[in-house]
């Protein structure tokens, strides 16, 4: 049984983590970081089964991808605070010579990422390879990723999305991050998605919903298409989340996809988030 | 090896030699899968598909997706030869490709059929000039580019052992089989004649073309060094300055356009090392047409003809 608590108080941390990030460098994507921290620290600190000692072929191991990388300080504060690499190491977000580049990747060895991403739309086609590789190597663990609702505009996404119901990749789980908005405003204005459930669905896959700012629903969402396995599909999660939870001032728009706290709102959004594992 | 020893024993498609090569290397090695975007024929990949079946995966009119899928099978350790055609290996899926493989540091093979104008009657859509000078400037990313069914089998092979992404790009016409089988060496020069008047290096088809013409030079009382490079990148750097120190004159011959590809490379290596006069076979920055190969090579300036011709225009140049 997953401490929901628990699990809130380190998210809390995480989130806290994200918006110091942002702010010391003064770029980088804090509102879908934001939004999407309570189902990484799910995965990370109760669904997933894996090895902080990292191993990139992850042999019975679940592996996590993402494919919006521009959440990068979510991914990295989740990476560091579940001990793949320092915490310490997080004030190097985006600065010369890190590890922690503005978008994740292997190139500079950072444990516990598997593949670079950034330029939108291609972590589905990469998760799929990775669990056809788990069904060709008789592993039985789960390949995770996650896509904003905006990326799904790129149409790689729905390559990926047919194949992984052509192959029956029940060991695939992709998780969207629907917060509705993107950098030019929302989906609806930018480019309508429509039904994205139907949409799924005619393309074979299983279509699970979760409130993905609600720790317990994110904790019984995930299970729940864990529970799915066996069955020869795909399993996708619609993941309702509000950009910039549950920083007031962040909320409520597509304003802070991609701007930096200044010392005021740092504070501010501080403020509202409790430290619970010490600031690095 | 001498120039005179150098002869055809028939005629087989670059493209088979890529087929029995993945099949041998697939029987070896059960890391290696192999992807193909709807064109097994075409890639030959049937005997492959028949030894190991739980390793190939048809993903359909699909590119992007293909190069993905891939990178994730190579994540997990897996080896993947992905197949389709050249233009479809390169110009189409160029983010991909850099993002997911290249810069990644994906353990990938893109392997490429039907490059250049050789591919013939389907047009300058298919008949992809740039794919060298695409590939060539991703960091990381080994160029190979043979010039016979037997040069490309022992590629296809070779490469499983080289850890890091692979542009393999191979052909569809039957053409001349004239390597001797056996090994290959990534990055390895292959020295077809030692000569002393003029350096010609070529690579993929025009290495037979290069063979030609330098028979007839050779006739004409032209002393040709005839160099066959298979991988453009890394360039056999010291293969290139050691052979042009001796004659001062090179001409470079590739069906690619001379933006971009084997011929820029050996010049900026000139430039920077040993400032030689040089000439280039190649397409003059032009989409290519319908026809057969071989009026094709004819009227854009591929053919043997078009060798000796650039190799009396740098012998002239030369000091």
């Amino acid at each position: 049984m997953a401490d929901i608590k628990e699990l809130e108080r380190i998210a809390s941390q995480v989130r806290r983590d994200i918006v110091r990030q942002v702010h010391a460098c003064q770029s980088g994507h804090p509102g879908g970081s934001l939004d999407a921290a309570d189902v990484l620290v799910a995965l990370y600190f109760d669904v997933m089964k894996h090895d902080k000692a990292f191993n990139m072929e992850a042999e019975g191991e679940d592996v996590f991808f993402l494919s919006n990388g521009h959440i990068s300080p979510v991914f990295y504060s989740v990476l560091a605070r579940a001990g793949y690499f320092p915490v310490e190491e997080l004030k190097t977000f985006r600065e010369i010579d890190s590890r922690l580049q503005g978008h994740p990747t292997t190139h500079e060895g950072l444990p516990g990422v598997r593949i670079a991403s950034g330029s939108l739309g291609q972590g589905l086609s990469v998760a799929n390879g990775m669990a056809l590789a788990k069904q060709l190597n008789r592993d039985d663990r789960w390949v995770f990723v996650m896509t904003g609702d905006g990326e799904l505009q790129e149409g790689q996404n729905w390559e990926a999305i047919m194949s992984a119901a052509h192959y029956g990749l029940d060991n695939l789980i992709a998780i969207v991050d629907h917060n509705g908005v993107q950098i030019d405003g929302t989906n609806k204005e930018v480019m309508s998605l429509g039904d994205l459930a139907g949409k799924w669905e005619t393309f074979g896959w299983t279509v699970l919903k979760m409130r993905g700012n609600d720790m317990k629903s994110v904790v019984d969402g995930l299970n729940a298409a864990k529970a799915e396995k066996g069955k020869g599909k795909p399993v996708v999660i619609l993941t309702e989340t509000e950009m910039g939870y549950p920083v007031d001032f962040m909320m409520g728009g597509h304003k802070w996809h991609g701007v930096a706290p200044n010392d005021e709102q740092l504070e501010s959004a501080l403020s509202q988030l409790e430290e619970t594992l010490g600031d690095y | 090896m001498k120039l005179q020893d150098i002869k055809s024993t028939g005629k087989k498609s670059t493209r088979d030699g890529f087929g029995a090569g993945l099949a041998e290397v697939g029987r070896k090695n059960d890391k290696v899968v192999a992807l193909c975007a709807d064109l097994v024929g075409s890639l030959k990949m049937q005997e492959f598909i028949k030894d190991s079946p739980e390793r190939f995966f048809q993903v359909g009119i699909a590119e992007a997706n293909m190069m993905g899928m891939a990178a994730g099978l190579a994540t997990a350790g897996k080896i993947p030869y992905t197949g389709t055609f050249a233009n479809f290996s390169t110009g189409r899926v160029y983010d991909q490709i850099r993002q997911s493989i290249a810069y990644s540091d994906k353990n990938v093979k893109i392997c490429a059929s039907h490059a250049g104008l050789t591919l013939g009657e389907d047009g300058a859509t298919h008949q992809i000039l740039e794919d060298i000078g695409m590939m060539k400037m991703l960091p990381g990313m080994t160029v190979i580019n043979p010039c016979d069914y037997n040069q490309t089998k022992a590629a296809t092979i070779a490469v499983a052992d080289h850890h890091g992404p692979v542009y393999l790009r191979f052909g569809r016409p039957g053409w001349p089989v004239f390597m001797p089988e056996g090994d290959f060496e990534i990055g390895k020069a292959i020295m077809l004649n030692e000569g002393t008047d003029v350096t010609v290096i070529a690579t993929g088809h025009l290495v037979w073309k290069a063979v030609e013409a330098a028979k007839q030079l050779e006739a004409e009382g032209i002393s040709v060094e005839l160099i066959n490079i298979h991988t453009i990148k890394p360039l056999d750097e010291a293969a290139v300055l050691k052979s042009v120190k001796k004659t001062g004159a090179v001409v470079t011959c590739e069906e690619h356009n001379i933006y971009g590809g084997l011929g820029e490379s050996v010049a900026g290596l000139l430039a920077r090392q040993h400032p030689t006069p040089q000439e280039f076979v190649g397409t003059m920055d032009t989409f290519g047409e319908s026809g057969t190969a071989a009026q094709l090579l004819e009227k854009y300036g591929l053919d043997t003809k078009d060798v000796a011709e650039k190799v009396k225009a740098v012998l002239k140049r030369k000091g």
